[in-house]
């Protein structure tokens, strides 16, 4: 049961891909606790296939031009803009 | 005395006339509020003001309710207590020294106190059902499509509904008739007029009846109680549960056992569909179109990684991770589809059970409210407390929570009726004998 055993190294990789940053006494007590919730979540291997009920429909609606925020809403909440556009980082 | 039940204090005033005119309202503050600051508890939201209103706002206004402010929560609705919200605690009214419960417990301790007639919260795997059992209030979590999530901030799509919180059953349910309805801007909802089949209402705000079941009219009800939900809970807790169906036994409903094994694994399928779906929601957070920005030194990743860092708190953190853990490469077979192999089971197990009882019944919180600050270290601990109303979210099923009475401590303890879909008038009827 202890192969979902992470250590501090897969944490920061998770950490990455997440796309969050984490101070190193939080990477200390996910390496911890994530043990836990892990080995916890691992009883799922216990579970059956089951074949959903097929009750699923897709639900469409014409493709027609309504009202929507307009450009100085939509920038409202924006930390900085530039010339009516969303102002981010730099790609890379 | 202040149990800081509200984010912000802002009032909005809903139409002259109405089903709830001249009535309170608090709105959790994870539900868009067209021109007032909607943090969700968070950080990273910490000065964000919608410019558009969630359909169930609008609703409530039209409706003539007013709004006085928005309540506090767990941080993006992430906990069972209440106290990961950035902006403090929120203090138990019915249990001092103790949590309301979460992550709805500011909507669920401004209707306890008294400082709103009603409440809405949201609901991903308990959040207005725990708050309301603990702050000896009613909950109403409905059927996953008949109320519209459009506007409320996103944790778990797939689980989620608003819901209402009240002092009495007849007035969750009176609420309950405001907020539902069909929404083209949420394709999962759907009118269901031909399930509930109630009288039609005589406005055209409303599209269903539920107050009139609210009837206390429980003779010749069936009610299943599944033995797995009560295994686990306390003892105080069971012996009130008990109480509650005494009750109801003596009104002329009657019970028996059942069992459903797959609410064993309810808990951790439960929380690795909800933490995989949070860890995509929450990638919005970047802080370029809205929230706390990571400024603009460095690339975009570290700009993102830095705004995330300092926007979110702990266990939102914890959860992201385990979700982006639970479907990366190698592990998704693993733990998110055995995770949907484990709902559709819950809800098969649900279906057949309430083939032979009109409602299943439970205690709606396994113990009673915890002391403040007592789960905070131990994540786990505070996940296996929603063991009883995650099972009902997994199978899309509606359910109440209401008072069944007070453990020997005093303290609150909620009784759990969980019906078919779009069964919203069977639990009413059957919740509204108790309170």
């Amino acid at each position: 049961m202890s192969e979902s055993a992470v250590d501090p190294d897969e944490v920061e990789h998770i950490a990455d891909l997440a796309r969050v940053n984490l101070d190193p006494e939080e990477r200390e007590r996910f390496t911890e606790q994530f043990a836990d919730i892990l080995s916890y979540f691992e009883t799922l291997d216990e579970v059956p296939e089951v074949e959903p009920d097929a009750e699923l429909t897709n639900v469409m609606r014409p493709d027609e031009v309504t009202e929507s925020l307009d450009r100085e809403q939509a920038l409202e909440n924006a930390p900085d803009s530039e010339d009516g556009f969303f102002k981010g980082p730099n790609v890379s | 005395m202040s149990y800081n039940a509200y984010i912000t204090k802002e009032p909005i005033d809903g139409a002259d006339d109405g089903p709830l005119a001249g009535r309170t309202v608090a709105v959790k503050d994870n539900i868009s509020t067209d021109g007032v600051r909607t943090t969700a508890g968070s950080a990273m939201l910490e000065d964000y003001v919608p410019p558009y209103d969630a359909t169930v706002v609008e609703r409530l206004k039209a409706a003539g309710a007013t709004i006085p402010g928005k309540t506090n929560m767990d941080e993006f609705g992430m906990g069972t207590t209440t106290e990961t919200s950035n902006f403090g605690p929120t203090e138990n009214p019915a249990a001092e020294g103790h949590v309301p419960g979460g992550s709805s417990g500011g909507s669920a301790a401004a209707v306890a106190a008294g400082e709103a007639d009603l409440a809405l919260g949201s609901d991903t795997g308990g959040s207005v059902r725990c708050p309301a059992a603990f702050c000896g209030v009613v909950g109403i979590k409905p059927t996953y499509g008949l109320v519209s999530r459009y506007g409320l901030i996103a944790y778990a799509n797939s689980l989620e509904q608003i819901g209402p919180i009240a002092p009495t059953v007849e007035d969750a349910a009176e609420l309950l008739e405001v907020i539902a309805g069909q929404d083209p801007n949420d394709a999962t909802t759907r009118d269901a007029t031909d399930e509930i089949s109630g009288r039609t209402p005589d406005d055209d705000i409303r599209a269903y009846t539920f107050a009139d079941a609210a009837d206390g009219d429980v003779d010749g009800l069936e009610i299943g109680i599944p033995t797995e939900l009560l295994a686990g809970a306390d003892e105080d807790v069971v012996e009130t549960f008990w109480d509650g169906i005494d009750e109801l036994e003596s009104k002329g409903a009657s019970y028996h056992e059942v069992d459903l094994p797959s609410v064993e694994h309810a808990v951790e399928a439960y929380y690795v569909i909800a933490m995989s779906e949070a860890s995509s929601n929450l990638a919005r957070f970047d802080g370029v179109r809205y929230g706390r920005s990571g400024g603009y030194d460095g690339n975009w990743n570290e700009t993102f990684a830095r705004a995330r860092e300092e926007g979110f708190g702990e266990e939102v953190k914890r959860r992201i991770l385990l979700g982006t853990y639970a479907l990366s490469a190698g592990y998704h077979d693993k733990y998110y589809k055995k995770a949907q192999d484990a709902r559709a089971w819950v809800k098969q197990d649900f279906d057949s059970a309430l083939e032979d009882a009109d409602v299943l019944a439970s205690p709606t919180m396994p113990v009673p409210p915890m002391e403040r600050g007592e789960s905070l270290d131990d994540p786990l601990k505070m996940y296996l407390a929603d063991a009883n109303t995650t099972p009902v979210n997994l199978a899309n099923l509606p359910a109440i929570s209401v008072p069944a009475g007070e453990t020997d401590d005093g303290l609150p303890v909620g009784l759990q009726l969980v019906g078919p879909a779009f069964g919203e008038r069977t639990i009413i009827r059957a919740g509204s004998a108790l309170a």
